[in-house]
């Protein structure tokens, strides 16, 4: 096991050491001044000019920028962000916690949603019913996810009125920024009216997570659908049926676990998609999280800002697959007998 | 197990779903100002955006004068009264007493306002070595497009309460100057507090004020939130919470409003006009606006520098279907400058007529050989005056073709675009102006005059010195009767010249939750929001 965790370290180390070298490479990609895109300031006195050039080692051979530029991610100097002038950390540290929050409730309710359906497909597997639900998954599964999140504010915000269509919270609610998970914070908080904050961001939040569970929860059918089906037709099943057991009891005794056992991993890979999905539903619903706040660092090329982004979001999503891969094998040592590290 | 949380998801859904229509008492006391953008700097006078101007200088702020916006008057505010000396000279204040500045997590006043105040607020912008002067980039666009650097000769104390400013010469537009989103009381107390403390360049992002509401944080591109000033000297105000909720999008400023998320946007489109009058819930205003949208060319590259093209030009072009065509009936066409609703209006000025033939003889005339081609830039972002000045620049691009010109439709993003313009590198632009008060001089001097050039508002970096010198006669006079005579001969020169083609004055819309009370429209710059009240 421990030689299991070293090889994991070891690659998570690699592996983030290459996203460092790309988003390094980025400065030099970028359209401007280098060391602009590297600092975010732009200054031309000549005295903190030179100050900014030997902070970042750019009097000496790009090597040593690149370990300079290391240290400075190391110690938590992301630079600064050229369009707010504010640290790059401080304000992911805002953006990034409303991201992971909309992402786990989707995922959480993706699970919830595609579990069921899957095994209620996989058990009438060819049966009208499994075709029904399969269909519609399909059909969902096409659907883009910015699509859905439109029609969904159409319907819901604006012809019935039921629920907001942008933002977290309304602005009204002044709620100090503690965890950065908006329900952990309101709990915190010592605002008066806890209750009415509490409902008001979870009326918020419905309609972005529901846009972004639909899309996950129709591939989580799919797959938790084909397990099902896979794992009844084996013979270990049908020898249990032989013996006289009804359709439920193999169902809870051996079907259950034997289903979910491998297609956990899949699941899990799932995240990183519904992430990328989350992103893209945030600017749709003006959600402050960190896919809103690249997409304005784009429309106003504030590159050291794009540069901080793409790499905490790396870095989540590295440290998430690898977390999910010691877990998994904690869960089933069977599977992952090989040593070798995948990502 | 499964099914259980299943359920008290769907029940968690639901508690959602219920208390839709539930109405807090926060929400109530909460005013949801949705802006189209983030504000350039918290004190309007160093930017003369509307943005900016809607964002702080009738919240944060109260200056010495003010404008009524029913009957166009000044009235006062910060100073009691004033009294002007014979010669127009000089201008005695006397100062509002017990006047407090807003306490807040970064300043608590001492004090209460006095003339003090004043003196730092005017020779910070007027004083090349205030210390004050060069801090945030020094620049005090509007006062130096007015010239009023060089009109103001001394402000001094005469005693706590009064002052006294001395003129070079008379200006009998320098009240109204005063009554402008621009001309603000900073607090001089504060001022030198942050001095002290090394970190000056705070007093723009960081407001203190005597207006009604008091700075409490800010993210660009997100929000603005201030809270009530429990001490207004002015009234009593009865919003606990205003907050900007800073939505680019008009469209989903519209939707916002629909949904009940904001309680006023700022420019509603043209198009969705419809959708809200037609919300039993949604209230929209409207009055003629004081500004002016035209398409000035730049006269100091070739061949605009020849009047000739520019009367071609101007000719060229059907101003009545552009305006159908772009703002849909909530214009009234431009004869020149002025508004109508301008007391200085000159119904008899001479206006171009839609003539391609006429246009094509004085190109012909100019040497401007068929196929010509120059640029028109588009004003990137919608404003009263201008809905949509691509769609304007692409029908102009039709007319003038007719005429054998060829045109390129040009446009960045604007703070890029007004950079460029500032630089000079247009042919010629689509964009317009909004009136900081209601004296005509705000619209000739800041437009057209020759010291509007440095300051970049001039737009088609026109110099004619009998032009300059006839505004600046109209201001020797107080009577409006005499001034108008002098604005006329402007009008001619300008008929004449043709700087700029004016095109319309806009209307100016607001559209609201009509639980809204005392939500007037500024005809003035910036929104005022002290007044409002919310009811149930």
């Amino acid at each position: 096991m421990i030689a299991y965790l070293l090889r994991r370290l070891n690659l998570f180390v690699v592996t983030i050491f290459v996203v460092t070298l790309a988003t390094f490479a980025l400065n030099y990609l970028f359209p401007g001044d280098t060391l602009e895109n590297l600092s975010g300031i732009s200054s031309h006195q000549t005295a903190e000019y030179n100050q900014i050039v030997q902070y970042h080692g750019f009097d000496h051979n790009i090597v040593y920028q690149y370990g300079m530029y290391l240290q400075h991610l190391w110690k938590g100097d992301w630079g600064i962000s050229s369009s707010s002038g504010n640290d790059i950390v401080e304000e992911i540290k805002l953006v990034l916690p409303a991201t992971l929050e909309l992402s786990v409730y989707a995922m959480v309710l993706s699970l919830f949603i595609g579990i069921p359906f899957g095994f209620w497909a996989g058990l009438r597997h060819r049966r009208p019913i499994d075709l029904g639900i399969l269909s519609a998954s399909v059909l969902g599964y096409s659907i883009p996810v910015f699509w859905l999140a439109l029609l969904l504010i159409l319907f819901f915000a604006l012809q019935l009125g039921w629920l907001p269509m942008s933002g977290r919270i309304s602005l009204l609610y002044d709620i100090p920024h503690y965890s950065g998970f908006i329900l952990i914070d309101i709990l915190k908080s010592d605002i008066p009216n806890k209750q009415d904050a509490l409902s008001n961001a979870i009326r918020h939040m419905i309609l972005p997570t529901l846009s972004i569970a639909l899309v996950t929860a129709t591939i989580v059918i799919r797959i938790t659908r084909r397990s099902v089906a896979d794992v009844m037709q084996s013979d270990y099943i049908r020898a249990a049926l032989a013996r006289g057991l009804t359709r439920p009891q193999v169902f809870w005794r051996h079907g259950l676990r034997n289903t979910l056992l491998p297609i956990l991993p899949q699941l899990v890979l799932q995240f990183t998609t519904l992430l990328t999905n989350a992103m893209i539903v945030e600017v749709i619903f003006s959600w402050p999280g960190i896919g809103n706040w690249l997409m304005q660092a784009v429309y106003v090329q504030d590159f050291p800002a794009i540069r901080g982004g793409v790499l905490a979001v790396s870095i989540v999503v590295i440290i998430f697959t690898l977390l999910m891969d010691i877990v998994l094998r904690v869960i089933n040592p069977l599977k992952n007998r090989d040593i070798h590290g995948t990502i | 197990m499964k099914y259980n949380l299943f359920a008290a998801c769907l029940v968690l859904l639901g508690i959602g779903a219920c208390t839709d229509q539930h109405t807090t008492r926060q929400q109530l006391d909460g005013f949801i100002y949705c802006s189209e953008g983030s504000p350039g700097s918290f004190n309007p006078q160093m930017d003369t955006s509307g943005t900016t101007a809607d964002a702080t200088a009738h919240q944060i702020y109260d200056r010495l004068i003010e404008f009524d916006p029913h009957t166009n008057k000044l009235e006062p505010a910060l100073a009691e009264s004033w009294a002007i000396s014979s010669d127009g000279l000089t201008y005695t204040f006397q100062l509002r007493k017990k006047v407090s500045f807003h306490q807040t997590s970064y300043f608590t006043p001492s004090r209460y306002f006095n003339a003090d105040d004043v003196i730092f607020s005017i020779d910070r912008w007027r004083l090349d070595d205030h210390p004050y002067h060069r801090v945030s980039g020094g620049v005090y666009p509007y006062f130096v497009s007015l010239g009023l650097t060089s009109i103001v000769a001394s402000v001094e104390r005469i005693n706590g309460y009064r002052i006294e400013i001395k003129l070079t010469r008379p200006d009998s537009s320098f009240l109204a100057n005063l009554a402008t989103d621009f001309a603000v009381i900073l607090s001089a107390e504060y001022a030198q507090q942050l001095l002290d403390d090394g970190h000056p360049e705070q007093i723009d992002q960081l407001p203190i004020g005597t207006g009604p509401f008091v700075f409490e944080s800010y993210r660009k591109g997100r929000y603005i939130r201030y809270h009530k000033n429990e001490n207004y000297w002015h009234h009593e105000v009865s919003i606990n919470q205003l907050i900007f909720d800073i939505t680019p999008a008009s469209s989903t400023r519209l939707a916002k409003l629909l949904t009940g998320e904001c309680d006023a946007i700022a420019f509603p489109a043209y198009p969705d006009l419809n959708i809200i009058k037609s919300r039993a819930n949604l209230q929209v205003d409207e009055k003629p606006g004081l500004n002016v949208g035209f398409w000035a060319f730049n006269t100091q590259v070739e061949p605009f520098n020849n009047p000739l093209v520019r009367k071609a030009l101007a000719m060229a072009i059907d101003k009545d279907t552009l305006i159908n065509t772009v703002y849909s009936d909530s214009a009234v066409r431009a004869r020149s400058l002025l508004p109508p609703t301008s007391w200085a209006y000159q119904a008899s000025a001479k206006d171009s007529s839609y003539n391609p033939v006429l246009a094509r003889e004085l190109l012909d005339e100019a040497g401007i050989p068929e196929g010509f081609t120059f640029d028109i830039w588009a004003l990137p972002i919608e404003r009263a005056y201008n809905p949509n000045a691509r769609k304007m620049a692409e029908l102009i691009k039709g007319y003038l073709k007719q005429v054998g010109v060829n045109v390129n439709v040009v446009s960045y993003e604007w703070s890029t675009f007004r950079q460029r313009l500032r630089e000079g590198k247009h042919d010629t632009v689509l964009i317009g102006w909004n009136a900081d008060n209601a004296d005509p001089d705000n619209f000739y001097r800041p437009l057209l005059s020759c010291a509007a050039i440095a300051s970049g508002t001039n737009r088609s970096n026109w110099c004619n010195e009998e032009y300059d010198s006839l505004i600046d006669q109209a201001l020797l006079y107080s009577e409006p009767e005499v001034r108008s005579l002098f604005y006329q001969m402007a009008n001619t020169i300008l008929s004449d010249e043709m700087p700029l083609v004016p095109i319309a004055h806009a209307y100016r819309y607001q559209a609201y939750q009509n639980r809204l009370k005392n939500f007037d429209i500024n005809p003035f710059g910036g929104i005022k929001l002290g007044d409002v009240e919310k009811v149930r």
